[in-house]
């Protein structure tokens, strides 16, 4: 019952939340210069004002922007994203096309960062002051402070030009189906750059996070029991200290979550990666309000389920968190 | 010994290599084309959208009643053959009796004359078929387009990326035009190639439509079209060989790199109907550019060819007038600029600017198009040091992307600013709305520049009416002189429009409408 209690009370949280990030980016939009028709009858070269008049009417521009909200939101409410003023396609068809390319880029480097860069903090709080952690502690810092475009486009550079062995861009070559296995091993070819560009800001972080807080954990009381029960070293660093060092671990993964969304946005316009971040981009450029709605929802939807996971996460960890 | 053996080799590789090139002529069937694209496409249903991301892909998919070579003439297409009234007020078009939709259904009169009939309603370039009254179809192979007044640009109007030939049966169902559900999926046309495959903003697939009304025709199996947004990612691509082909390239570094690849070759061929010219826009409304003094100061101040040469690496063309110099329109005999800092310092002069002690007469901000980094925002920046000599300090204002760029042009807030259009065919269809008085508009690609000028406004009605192309010439001959004379706007070079494509890409499109015509005689060899 106090989980479902629970369970409750996140979900309307939620629900919340979601409308608060559907009000305030409809309303900020509207702060951006231009509209989407200007930009209609620039890629059309020209347009007449009666075109115009009749698009804007149609699109229900011609409204106050509090009623063109209010029109939003009802028909959200019924399950309506709206339809794209670019491609009048539904906005939902347009994102849920483009969900698994990012899902497949956000969800591998997140994993390539986690594991990497847990193992490099673990090795590195080994030994604090070797050689190894030295090392670690220089590549993290310049793969935290390196903006990911500018990674990108370094990887972009070796790979296509001096050592032309990774495709640099989208997300599958141009040629037609060979069968699912070289299909996918296409796409994971492919996968190797934008994933990694976008992992190493992370991996950097999560290796500098790792190593402190293993660094603490192993000056704790209970490091020091285990050890003098006569413990195997191997036991007390993984079952005894590792376990405990990840909680902050897994907080910060939540949170970065949001992150990798948004470093995305940069990969995948640097990589041609057609998922929902080029989309936005795009979208942003266009004034293609419904489709920029729409993937704001959805992110805020995909940032919300990785927070709950991320408590779920907790539980698993440490048995002493409960629902409170 | 051993020096024989290298001769008789390179005998032999002289020989094959001789013998290679003879063998390759001959067209061969099948094979993917994979072509880029900068902008991405919205809509397949080019009857009411322009732009290279409509019209390249619309061209194949839908076929038209004409088609042009390289040298203007119109070839027939859906068409076998057509002729002008003697009073020149109604084209009448023989179509083919073979012609199929997509979907099996017969092309007849009908549909011609809804497409006709939904371009002159829909498409953004109004001017293109204003003058069509009506048209009527005495049977399935006959369409009769009745005009208001003679309309010479009609034959350009009905090419391949202007009038599609749309089915009546699917578009004529009573939804808008517009928003049709068929404009972005199961597109059906009559076209060479059919949509298989639409992903907007990655990739279109363009199957090769096996039942297409010319005989062995198109060679291609299948055309891919990508989306690079980004010109260094197109030329990685090529040089990779897994883009073949890539039209409307105007990067001039890139295109620099292009040529040193033993595998690739630069064209500007395929680009004379688009006849895309860059400008700078004066607000002909806010002083002190109200003065043609002032404006023609401008024009001496700025050194096109330093622009075409320095900036551009040779691969554009300094523009001299309103109209590019491949159509058949063209006049040289206009007012020229040549470039002169001492004449126009003494016209500021003149015109009241005088120096202030810092040595400066005039302030301006400077926009331009977003979009065009060498034809657009490199020239932007040029103004800069260039018009500091005669002292005008520019101040470039970048626009954060073309909505916002848009939007000021629509409102007029702007002193001068870098500006292009392409005129697509005809001076009716995209050369007169520049100039044209009753064209100012609160929107982007109008007059903005807000010129007017009744004798002009004259000279266009009446080219636009003219049958005769001779007298037609010399109307547009007098439009050319007197432009050049009030310049509204300075003409800086014609765009570096160039496709770039690989060696193993044959007949590449070069007739006057490049890749917005469709890909028949393209083919592909091995290597």
């Amino acid at each position: 019952m106090a989980l479902f209690l629970y369970m409750a009370r996140r979900l309307f949280y939620a629900a919340i939340l979601v409308i608060g990030v559907l009000v305030l980016s409809f309303l900020l939009i509207r702060l951006a210069p231009g509209d989407p028709v200007d930009t209609l009858a620039g890629q059309m070269g020209g347009m007449t004002e009666e075109i115009r008049a009749s698009l804007r009417s149609e699109y229900g521009l011609d409204k106050p922007t509090l009623a063109q909200l209010g029109i939003y939101l009802e028909r959200f409410a019924s399950g309506n994203l709206g339809y794209s003023y670019f491609f009048n396609l539904p906005v939902l068809s347009l994102i849920l096309q483009r969900l698994p390319a990012t899902l497949l880029l956000v969800l591998t480097a997140l994993v390539v960062a986690v594991l990497s860069g847990t193992t490099l903090g673990v090795l590195a709080s080994r030994r604090p002051n070797g050689l190894l952690s030295q090392a670690i502690t220089v590549v993290s810092v310049i793969g935290y402070s390196a903006p990911v475009f500018w990674t990108g486009m370094l990887l972009i550079i070796l790979f296509a030009s001096v050592l032309p062995i990774l495709p640099v861009s989208g997300m599958t070559a141009a040629a037609v189906s060979g069968g699912w296995l070289l299909d996918s091993l296409d796409v994971a070819h492919h996968l190797v750059l934008p994933a990694m560009s976008l992992a190493v800001v992370y991996l950097a972080q999560y290796s500098r996070l790792t190593r402190a807080s293993m660094l603490d954990v192993l000056g704790s009381d209970y490091v020091r029991t285990a050890r003098a029960k006569g413990l195997e070293e191997r036991k007390v660093f993984f079952k005894h200290a590792f376990r405990n060092a990840v909680l902050p671990i897994i907080t910060v993964v939540g949170l970065q979550f949001g992150n990798l969304l948004a470093g995305a946005i940069v990969v995948e316009t640097v990589f041609n990666w057609p998922g929902l971040g080029r989309l936005a981009f795009d979208s942003v450029l266009r004034r293609d309000y419904p489709t920029l709605l729409g993937l704001l929802f959805f992110s805020s939807l995909l940032v919300i389920v990785a927070n709950q996971l991320v408590d779920v996460c907790y539980r698993l960890a440490d048995p002493r968190i409960k629902a409170s | 010994m051993r020096q024989a053996i290298a001769a008789f080799i390179a005998t032999l590789a002289i020989a094959t290599a001789l013998a290679a090139p003879a063998g390759a002529q001959e067209p061969r069937r099948g094979g993917t084309l994979v072509m880029g694209q900068s902008t991405g496409t919205t809509s397949f249903n080019n009857a009411v959208g322009s732009g290279t991301g409509i019209m390249v892909p619309g061209a194949q998919i839908f076929a038209s009643p004409v088609m042009h070579d390289d040298k203007w003439n119109p070839k027939p297409y859906l068409a076998e053959s057509w002729e002008l009234s003697p009073d020149s007020l109604s084209m009448t078009l023989h179509l083919r009796k073979d012609a199929l939709f997509h979907d099996g259904a017969p092309v007849t009169s009908a549909d011609v004359a809804f497409s006709i009939l939904t371009i002159r309603d829909n498409h953004p370039f109004n001017t293109m078929l204003a003058p069509v009254d009506r048209v009527d179809t005495p049977d399935a192979a006959t369409a009769i387009i009745r005009l208001k007044h003679p309309h010479p640009a009609l034959l350009y109007a009905m090419g391949p990326p202007l009038m599609p030939i749309l089915p009546k049966h699917i578009y004529g169902d009573g939804r808008p035009i517009k928003t049709h559900p068929n404009n972005t999926r199961d597109v059906v046309g009559s076209g060479p190639f059919r949509l298989v495959e639409f992903k907007p903003g990655d990739q279109i697939v363009l199957e090769r439509f096996d039942r297409f009304f010319i005989k062995d025709r198109p060679y291609l199996d299948r055309i891919i079209l990508k989306t690079y947004p980004d010109s260094q990612t197109s030329i990685l691509e090529l040089e990779a060989g897994r883009l073949l082909l890539q039209p409307f390239f105007n990067r001039v570094l890139e295109l620099d790199r292009a040529k040193a690849n033993p595998q690739l070759v630069i064209t500007n061929e395929g680009y004379a109907a688009v006849g895309g010219i860059n400008w700078l826009l004066f607000n002909n409304k806010r002083k002190p550019f109200d003065d043609v003094r002032v404006r023609q100061a401008f024009a001496y101040a700025i050194d096109r060819d330093f622009i075409v040469k320095a900036l551009h690496k040779g691969l554009s063309k300094v523009a001299t007038g309103p109209i590019h110099s491949g159509f058949p329109q063209y006049s040289p005999d206009v007012t020229k600029y040549s470039f002169n800092l001492k004449k126009a310092e003494e016209l500021l002069d003149a015109a009241g600017l005088k120096k202030g002690p810092d040595g400066i007469r005039l302030k301006v901000t400077c926009d331009y198009y977003p979009g065009d980094e060498d034809g657009q925002k490199r020239l932007a920046e040029y103004m800069k040091p260039a018009l500091k000599k005669i002292g005008i300090e520019v101040e470039v204002r970048a626009p954060a992307d073309f909505a916002a760029w848009a939007k000021r042009m629509a409102t007029k807030d702007f002193d001068i600013s870098m500006d292009a259009a392409f005129a697509w065919g005809d001076p009716v269809i995209g050369v007169n709305r520049t100039y044209l008085s009753t064209n100012i508009r609160p929107l982007v690609f109008t007059n903005n520049a807000q010129y007017e000028n009744p004798k002009v406004d004259a000279l266009l009605d009446a080219a636009g009416r003219e049958p005769d192309a001779d007298k037609r010439k010399a109307l547009y001959g007098e439009f050319q002189k007197i432009v050049t004379a009030d310049m509204p706007l300075f003409w800086l070079t014609e765009l570096p429009y160039h496709t770039i494509y690989n060696k193993r890409v044959h007949n590449p499109p070069t007739t006057i409408w490049g890749t917005a015509s469709p890909m028949l005689d393209v083919w592909l060899s091995e290597k």
